[in-house]
């Protein structure tokens, strides 16, 4: 048992395999296992802030899932606070009120037969966060908080626009107190005007509140500009971490590198992409997960897969899966960590 | 501007935007406004038998004519008018409300509890609701009481098959699976979350099926095992007519009017109120 503080969300060696029919087979009854998450290892410590970058496919939403203990893992540990996540949850209320979310499919979230104003006053209610008499003023609050006009709350979801839906989301996501904010693209699709607004909130809120923040993200400016970890997915399992900045201005990773330069830049054509589609979980390469797309493959990447490790030639924050990790960018070198707190990510003892 | 304004401003229009809808509700209203006021707006007592004046055409003094028995027509038919329309709903309520229960039931239980429901619609609705109410009635016997419960009886199969559709999908929604996160009890997100959802489009069904249910009830009543004579039933009044159908069309004809009049306009409101609320017609605002 790791000395207090615990984390707030542990995971070890998380596997979440589903059961699928087998390709091809539109009568047959014999099922295979896809492995949604194969070997996932993460740490979230309270006050940080983590996004969660992937293809998709990469099971970036099982994960989120499985933190959020809708989906219990096949194999390995999911703990809250030192806790398997599904017996907190089935305990009762405390851990519905600490741990928020807030959905992609905002406006899907969102009950569209109740007012605003009933949205975020059913948090209120259920966990009584406030007296009845007050839930009118608190609901007021918590639209001025995220941005929006008090008189939103006598409107409907459909009465809104994507971003003012989003904000309602996070308001009512806020409503409760939470001291986790776990978030599945919530920007994503909103043009960029709207995007920075909601990102600046969101950091804003992260900071006030001292909230815990785990975002799910497939654009890496979003990553870094909220994020102070970043967890790189590929595959069903986390193949780099380490502080945002330091990942990014130097990954370790050739997925990572890919990933970053396959973002479009000002003024530069857009890198050649990686070859080919993210394999299917159910038909893995042998070795290394990511050999068959890798620009840097050697021989040695069919044979053996590589776990997750402390990376030897960087700071002790980051850790990455890759037998050949690139070489640190000069200047860029060993980052010293943006943060005093411990990695995210505890490295296997080997 | 908001789009609270624009659907206070579409409601207001939607009597400009559809003419026959418009057209349909005034017939409607006008059926409903004649059952209720029926003993002042009817010029005669509906069972009252004059033998001095048997199978008149249409006249000034009968204006649809009289019966065989000498009953004027047009008061049998605005007091018919009550009786369709008070089985009509209540046969309806009957339906919607175990449709409501079966339907909740079967959609939110798994298991053989799901199974065993499922099975009780589809036996329900193996037959087609004439002939389900004839089964009822026989058990029940005849009456005005009696059609209601068996009308409404036989309409809860395609009340509750419509509902179970509507749970199923509103139950794998994002804001149900939001609300369980929240742990919100489970009788609460049923009651909040699920039902208001789900209560809509079935409202919609009701005012659909209210003219299948007067369809029903006046075809037992056709068949002679519904209400019993001299009630003014139009279904009654159309099969008393048959004999004379050669000489004295009217007998059959004005009730046969009647009847189909206040079916196209039930269903041309029904219809108007479901493309009007049910967002899945309305399309993407």
């Amino acid at each position: 048992m790791p000395t207090p503080p615990r984390p707030v969300f542990e995971l070890k060696d998380v596997e979440k395999v589903f059961q699928v029919r087998k390709p091809g087979q539109r009568f047959g009854r014999k099922t295979v296992g896809l492995r949604a998450l194969d070997g996932v290892r993460l740490s979230v410590e309270q006050g940080a802030s983590l996004a969660l970058v992937g293809e998709s496919g990469s099971g970036k939403s099982t994960l989120l899932r499985v933190l959020l203990g809708l989906d219990a893992p096949t194999d390995g540990q999911a703990r809250y606070r030192g806790r398997p996540i599904r017996a907190v949850r089935d305990e009762g209320a405390d851990f519905a009120r600490d741990v928020a979310m807030v959905y992609q499919d905002a406006r899907g979230s969102l009950n569209p037969r109740m007012t605003v104003g009933a949205l975020i006053a059913e948090p209120l209610r259920r966990f009584a966060v406030v007296p009845a008499p007050e839930i009118g003023a608190r609901v007021a609050t918590l639209l001025t908080r995220v941005g929006l006009p008090a008189d939103a709350a006598g409107r409907y979801p459909a009465a809104l626009s994507g971003g003012q839906v989003r904000r309602v989301a996070i308001a009512r996501a806020l409503a409760s107190d939470p001291s986790v904010l776990v978030a599945d693209e919530a920007v994503s699709g909103l043009d960029v005007s709207t995007q920075a607004q909601l990102l600046t909130l969101l950091r804003r809120l992260q900071q006030d509140m001292g909230l815990t923040l785990v975002f799910i993200t497939h654009d890496l400016g979003v990553a870094s500009f909220l994020c102070e970890q970043i967890a790189i997915m590929y595959l069903g399992r986390i193949v780099e971490t380490g502080p945002t900045d330091a990942v990014l201005t130097s990954p370790a990773h050739p997925y990572t590198a890919a990933l970053r330069d396959a973002a479009p830049k000002f003024f530069e054509p857009i890198a050649e992409p990686l070859p080919g589609e993210i394999p299917s979980p159910l038909d893995l390469p042998s070795g290394c997960r990511f050999s068959g797309r890798c620009p840097r493959v050697q021989p040695d990447c069919h044979a053996r897969d590589p776990h997750l490790a402390r990376s030897r030639t960087r700071s002790v924050t980051r850790s990455v899966a890759c037998l050949h990790p690139l070489a640190p960018v000069d200047g860029a070198g060993p980052v010293a960590p943006a943060n005093p707190g411990p990695a995210p990510e505890q490295t296997r003892p080997d | 501007m908001t789009l609270v304004d624009n659907a206070r401003r579409g409601r207001r229009s939607i009597f400009a935007r559809r003419p026959f809808f418009t057209l349909a509700l005034v017939v409607a209203v006008g059926y409903v406004l004649a059952a209720i006021f029926a003993p002042f707006v009817a010029p005669y007592d509906p069972v009252a038998q004059d033998f001095n004046a048997m199978m008149q055409p249409p006249s000034g003094a009968h204006p649809m004519g009289t019966d065989s028995y000498g009953q004027d027509i047009l008061s049998r038919v605005i007091f018919g008018a009550r009786y369709a329309l008070i089985i009509g709903f209540f046969a309806v309520a009957i339906g919607a409300i175990g449709g409501l229960i079966v339907g909740l039931a079967a959609g939110l239980s798994g298991g053989w509890a799901e199974w065993a429901l499922l099975r009780l619609i589809d036996s329900i609705l193996a037959l087609p609701s004439l002939i389900l109410a004839v089964a009822f009635i026989a058990i029940l016997g005849q009456g005005v009481d009696k059609v209601v419960i068996a009308v409404g009886l036989s309409m809860i199969g395609p009340f509750a098959r419509t509902v179970r559709a509507d749970v199923l999908q509103v139950r794998v929604q994002l804001f149900v699976e939001a609300a369980g996160l929240m742990a919100i009890p489970r009788a609460v997100i049923i009651w909040r979350h699920i039902l208001p959802n789900v209560i809509y489009p079935l409202a919609v069904q009701v005012t659909i099926r209210i003219s299948e249910a007067i369809l029903v009830s006046s075809s037992l009543s056709f068949l002679g095992i519904g209400v019993t004579p001299p009630t003014p039933d139009w279904g009654l009044m159309i099969a008393e007519g048959r004999a004379f159908v050669s000489f004295a069309a009217w007998m059959s004809a004005m009730p046969g009017f009647a009847l189909a009049l206040l079916l196209i306009a039930l269903s041309i409101v029904g219809d108007g109120i479901r493309e009007e609320f049910d967002p899945k017609l309305r399309g993407k605002s």
